[in-house]
């Protein structure tokens, strides 16, 4: 039985979350009529007739008073179509989206595996080891990490397993298989691998502190079942957590991603958008992005709170 | 002459990187072999020579050359977003965390939803409003989510300092809240300010490489991201553009991170 306190938290939270989406929704819809300059103007250039941009106003409803053309994008938004694209009237924006997530989606959960796959093994041994050889060469890994763009890993990466070694299929080449996914999910990846070595390096040396495993120690459990059963197992919901938290923000590392390495997807949907101008698509891509975001947020959040009590106190 | 040698071992690479970047964002295209924008289209694509220290690129152009003219709109995007951004987060946090109330929930709130966005697609929906994306455009889409972090610092701080003796004796004499702001409260930020700027150039030095890495930095000017983009669509025969073009994009970024750190220590007494 959910109790009382369990279910205001779950009720807040979603709430807020609902807030922030309206809110979200609300700040893309004024982007685009205060950032100066004229979207008509930026669609069909300085050539364009006054006919021809009076027409495209009426079909963007930019005619019409600001309440009103408020309303009729809540409307889009509402209904799941997110409006309709300048490129392909007869798509909606929603439509157009929906054939490529799939594929940003499975990139971006790929790169959170790679993250988790190094990031836990590589701070747990640091921290077991801590101050020592491999203690200095996981936090040289970790500061290397951070400060390498994926704008340049992605090309690096290419040249190395692709060119070089041969090993894994090149920028363009088919993408049936799964190992296409290897170089994108470690270009985006890596960054978070970073951060997730720090996390699981703190939790793990503030979890092998406590006395309960002082206590295991002293019972002669040996070395590596203590690491992993003991110690590994509590320090690993907050490493699990931030590393789910961070998904929106691989979501969106799969704008730069998609693009070294030519891939379908929700990022090359919004940049090719964005070359064109075809403003619904671009705020529909902004929204699911953010949606997404809020969504992987909330989850994590209201997981947090089912699973560690003390979270819903605050 | 020992001493100076400690001193010189101690000071830290990180430094050494930021003050290099900063010196040729200076004096960069002075020192240039040649215009970055010359075509030579003999001399194409071509390795590491004596006559192209790094090579050349697309169309022949001088990769060294290219290379220190984005060292200087990197520096200028990063100095002027930065500063916009710490200025005006600054002023925001710090109204914020002493006003505290509806004033404290509206900046909060705005900054949770720009928060909200991931920073790159934010910055892409700004520039795509514009017709054809200037320097200026590129400042602007940059400042408008860089403010957020400065904003949240100073309201921290802020907060903490607000209930701090010496502030409310400032109060209880009756000295005017801007006063007690700008003598007291403000003064007091600036140390972490300074760290949380530092990491905050590297990153708005990369956002800037990414933004023009994708097409959309401004007009004709040399980046670094719009060479590592041209770099990459010839990758897989000419790879010196890429790895020349993004190893000063790294390079550049390691070094305030390390910076930051370094400074984070040195400053902040608490985590000593």
């Amino acid at each position: 039985m959910m109790s009382p306190g369990l279910l205001r938290y779950l009720v807040g939270r979603l709430v807020r979350a609902l807030l922030t989406v309206v809110g979200l929704v609300t700040i893309v819809f004024l982007l685009v009529r205060l950032i100066p300059g004229d979207p008509v103007e930026a669609i069909l250039g300085d050539q364009a007739s006054p006919e021809e941009k009076a027409e495209l106003r009426r079909a963007l409803n930019l005619d019409r008073p600001v309440g009103e053309q408020y309303l009729s994008f809540l409307g889009d938004m509402a209904d799941g179509s997110m409006g309709t694209s300048f490129r392909q009237p007869d798509r909606s924006v929603w439509s157009m989206a929906r054939e490529v997530l799939p594929h940003t989606i499975v990139l971006a959960l790929a790169a959170l595996f790679v993250a988790w796959f190094v990031a836990i093994p590589l701070g747990a041994i640091a921290a077991a080891n801590a101050g020592r050889g491999w203690d200095k060469v996981a936090s040289t890994v970790a500061v290397a990490g951070l400060a390498i763009p994926n704008i340049w890993l992605g090309p690096l990466l290419i040249l190395a397993f692709g060119v070089k070694l041969r090993w894994l299929p090149l920028p363009g080449d088919d993408l049936g298989g799964p190992e296409a996914l290897i170089l994108p999910a470690i270009t985006i990846g890596t960054a978070l691998a970073a951060i997730l070595t720090r996390q699981t390096r703190a939790a793990m040396i503030e979890v092998l502190a406590q006395q309960y495993i002082t206590a295991a120690r002293a019972r002669g459990v040996p070395s590596i079942p203590l690491l992993l059963r003991h110690a590994l197992r509590n320090a690993l919901l907050p490493v699990i957590t931030i590393g789910a938290a961070q998904l929106g923000a691989l979501l969106s590392g799969t704008v730069v991603t998609e693009k070294i390495f030519e891939r379908p997807g929700l990022g090359t949907l919004f940049l090719d958008a964005f070359f064109a101008r075809d403003i619904p698509v671009v705020q529909g891509c902004v929204l699911i992005i953010a949606v997404i975001y809020v969504v992987v947020n909330l989850a994590v959040d209201l997981a947090y709170g089912v699973i560690d009590p003390r979270v819903r106190l605050s | 002459m020992t001493r100076i040698r400690t001193r010189l071992r101690k000071t830290p690479i990180g430094l050494a990187i930021v003050i290099g970047f900063f010196v040729l964002g200076l004096i960069g295209p002075w020192i240039a072999p040649y215009d970055p924008l010359m075509i030579d289209l003999l001399h194409e694509y071509e390795p590491p020579s004596w006559t192209h220290l790094l090579g050349t690129g697309d169309n022949g152009i001088d990769i060294l050359s290219a290379l220190l003219h984005g060292a200087r709109l990197a520096a200028i995007v990063g100095i002027v977003v930065v500063g916009v951004s710490v200025v005006f987060g600054t002023l925001l946090g710090t109204w914020a965390g002493y006003a505290g109330r509806l004033t404290d929930h509206a900046v909060t709130g705005v900054a949770d939803l720009v928060q909200a966005f991931p920073a790159i697609v934010l910055n892409i929906a700004v520039l795509a409003l514009v017709a054809r994306p200037g320097l200026m455009h590129l400042i602007l889409a940059l400042a408008v989510n860089g403010w957020v972090l400065y904003a949240r610092l100073a309201r921290a701080e802020t907060l903490a300092l607000r209930e701090r003796e010496f502030v409310e004796a400032a109060r209880a004499l009756g000295v005017p809240t801007h006063e007690v702001l700008r003598r007291h409260v403000i003064p007091n930020l600036l140390g972490p300010l300074v760290i949380q700027a530092t990491t905050g150039l590297g990153v708005v030095i990369l956002a800037e490489s990414t933004l023009s890495f994708l097409g959309l930095g401004p007009g004709k000017a040399v980046s670094w991201g719009a060479l590592l983009d041209q770099g990459t669509s010839v990758l897989l025969r000419f790879p010196h553009v890429a790895l020349f073009s993004g190893g000063a994009i790294a390079l550049t970024v390691l070094g305030f991170n390390l910076t930051g750190d370094w400074l984070r220590d040195r400053l902040d007494p608490r985590l000593r």
